[in-house]
C-alpha cells in the first residue's frame, strides 16, 4: 500500500462527491502527524481537516490552571506534564511560579511524581488527560494507598473523551461529516463506545499512510451515507480495547462533571476521586486553600481564540493574534503552548 | 524509526512503539525503543512478555501491537 495509491483514492472519491466535507481530528497525535507530514496540503481542496478538542493541555480549564498555581505559591510542590508548565493562568503559569521560588516539577511519568514525593512531602500531581492518562493516575494513587503512606495527591482535571464528541455534535457550531477518532483513547475504550455517536468515524494510527487510509475509509462511508465505527489500527487498538486500564480506572475514579476550555462544564464528562481514596485527593486536602481563591478572574486570556479553536469553529489562522502577537515563544493561551495544539501545530506548519 | 522526519526520541512523551527485551520485576520491563533503551511499567498490560512490541505511553506500556501488519493490509485491500 503506498502513499501516492491511497492519495488516488481520496482524489477520486473527492472529485465524485464534489462537495465540501470536514473530517475533524481529535487527537492531539493526529493534530501533529498531520502538521508533520503536511497531509492537509496534499489532500483534494474540498476535503477539510478541523482540528477538535483531542489536546489535553488545551481543554484544561483555567480555573483548574488558576488553581494548581495558587497552590504551587502557596508553597505547595507540584508536579505534571510538560507542556502544562507554560500555560499562562490569571496568576501567571506553574512556570512563573517556579521563577518566584515555588516547587513545581516537569515530569514524564507520573512514577517520577511517586519518587519526588518522598523528597518533597505533600507533592501534588496535577492529573490531566483523557482515558489515555487516567489509568496511570489511577495506578499511582492504588500504589500510594497499598503502600500505606499519605504519599502524594493528585488534583484531578482527568476527562472522559465520548461526552466532548457528543457535545461538539449537539452544539452543531460545525458541520462534521466524519471523525477521526482517538488512536490512543481508542486503545483504552475499544470501539463500541462510539457507536452511540451515529456519525461516520474510523479509528486510525499515527503514520502518514494511517492517516491518509483512515480518511480514505471515512470518505468512503461518508459518500455511501454510512454512519459506522471502522478501525484501521487494528495492529494496536482491540475492539474491547484495555479491560485492565478500565478497570484500574473504575475502581479509582468516579464521573463528576468536567470542566473544559471552549466548552464550560460539561456533565457527566469528568473524573474525581472515589471517597476510599480521598486522602489522596487534593481538592479535599488543601479545599481551604482552594476555597479562598477569587475564580473570578479566571477566564480565557483577552483576545484569546483558544475556546474557538478546541470547538473547531475558528481555524487557529483566523485568530487576529496568531503569528503576530501570539507564538509558541510567547503563548497568549494553550493551543499555542501545546505541543499538541492546533495553533502550535499551525504556526510550525506555516514557517 | 522515523514518522514523516522525527525521530520517535523527539516526541517520547507521546505513544510510542518499543520492544521489551527483559523483565525486570512484575511491574517494570525494559524496552527498546529502535536503539534507545529505557525503563517502563507494564502494569496496565496482562501478561507483558520479552519480544512483545508495546506501546508506550507516559512511561507505562498501554497495549502490544501485533508485529504484522497483515490484518490491517487485508482489511484496507478489501475495502479498496
Amino acid at each position: 500500500m503506498d502513499k501516492i495509491k491511497v492519495l488516488k483514492k481520496i482524489n477520486r472519491l473527492a472529485k465524485e462527491m464534489g462537495r465540501d466535507v470536514n473530517l475533524m481530528e481529535v487527537c492531539g497525535t493526529h493534530t501533529q502527524a498531520i502538521s508533520r507530514c503536511g497531509i492537509r496540503k496534499i489532500l483534494p481542496k474540498n476535503i477539510n481537516l478541523i482540528t477538535g478538542p483531542g489536546c489535553p493541555v488545551c481543554v484544561t480549564a483555567q480555573k483548574d490552571i488558576d488553581a494548581i498555581i495558587n497552590l504551587a505559591l502557596n508553597g505547595i510542590p507540584v508536579a505534571t506534564y510538560g507542556d502544562l508548565l507554560r500555560v499562562p493562568g490569571y496568576f501567571g503559569s506553574l512556570d512563573d511560579a517556579r521563577e518566584k521560588g515555588a516547587k513545581v516539577f516537569d515530569v514524564y511519568s507520573i512514577e517520577d511524581a511517586l519518587k519526588l514525593e518522598e523528597k518533597y512531602s505533600g507533592l501534588v500531581f496535577f492529573g490531566l488527560g483523557f482515558e489515555t492518562t487516567t489509568p496511570m493516575t489511577a495506578w499511582a494513587i492504588k500504589k500510594a494507598y497499598q503502600s500505606g503512606r499519605q504519599g502524594l495527591t493528585v488534583y484531578s482535571t482527568h476527562k472522559l473523551f465520548l461526552p466532548a464528541m457528543k457535545a461538539l455534535l449537539s452544539l452543531g457550531e460545525v458541520k462534521i461529516d466524519g471523525f477521526i477518532d482517538p488512536g490512543h483513547v481508542s486503545v483504552i475504550i475499544g470501539e463500541k463506545p462510539y457507536e452511540e455517536l451515529n456519525a461516520a468515524q474510523v479509528i486510525t494510527g499515527f503514520e502518514e499512510e494511517d492517516v491518509l487510509i483512515g480518511i480514505f475509509m471515512l470518505l468512503k462511508q461518508i459518500k455511501n451515507n454510512e454512519k459506522k465505527v471502522e478501525n484501521q489500527y487494528i495492529r494496536v487498538v482491540k475492539k474491547d480495547g484495555n479491560k485492565s486500564a478500565r478497570k484500574i480506572i473504575d475502581e479509582v475514579f468516579e464521573i463528576g462533571d468536567g470542566n473544559w476550555r471552549g466548552f464550560g462544564v460539561v456533565p457527566g464528562s469528568g473524573l474525581e476521586i472515589k471517597k476510599k481514596y480521598k486522602k489522596f485527593d487534593a481538592k479535599r486536602k488543601y479545599k481551604n486553600i482552594l476555597d479562598k481563591i477569587d475564580f473570578s478572574r479566571s477566564k480565557d486570556p483577552t483576545g484569546c481564540k483558544c475556546g474557538e479553536v478546541i470547538r473547531g469553529i475558528m481555524n487557529s489562522r483566523g485568530c487576529p493574534m496568531f503569528k503576530k502577537v501570539c507564538t509558541p515563544d510567547n503563548p497568549v493561551g494553550p493551543c499555542m503552548v501545546s505541543v499538541e495544539g492546533a495553533c502550535n501545530n499551525y504556526f510550525r506548519e506555516s514557517k | 524509526m522515523e514518522v514523516c522526519n522525527v525521530l520517535i526520541y523527539e516526541i517520547m512523551c507521546l505513544a510510542f512503539p518499543g520492544k521489551i527485551i527483559s523483565i525486570k520485576s512484575k511491574e517494570q520491563a525494559t524496552v527498546d525503543f529502535d536503539g534507545v533503551k529505557k525503563d517502563v511499567n507494564i502494569s496496565l498490560v496482562a501478561n507483558a512478555k520479552k519480544g512483545d512490541f508495546v506501546i508506550i505511553h507516559a512511561g507505562f506500556a498501554i497495549e502490544k501491537v501485533e508485529k504484522s501488519r497483515k490484518k490491517e493490509i487485508d482489511k484496507i485491500l478489501k475495502d479498496i
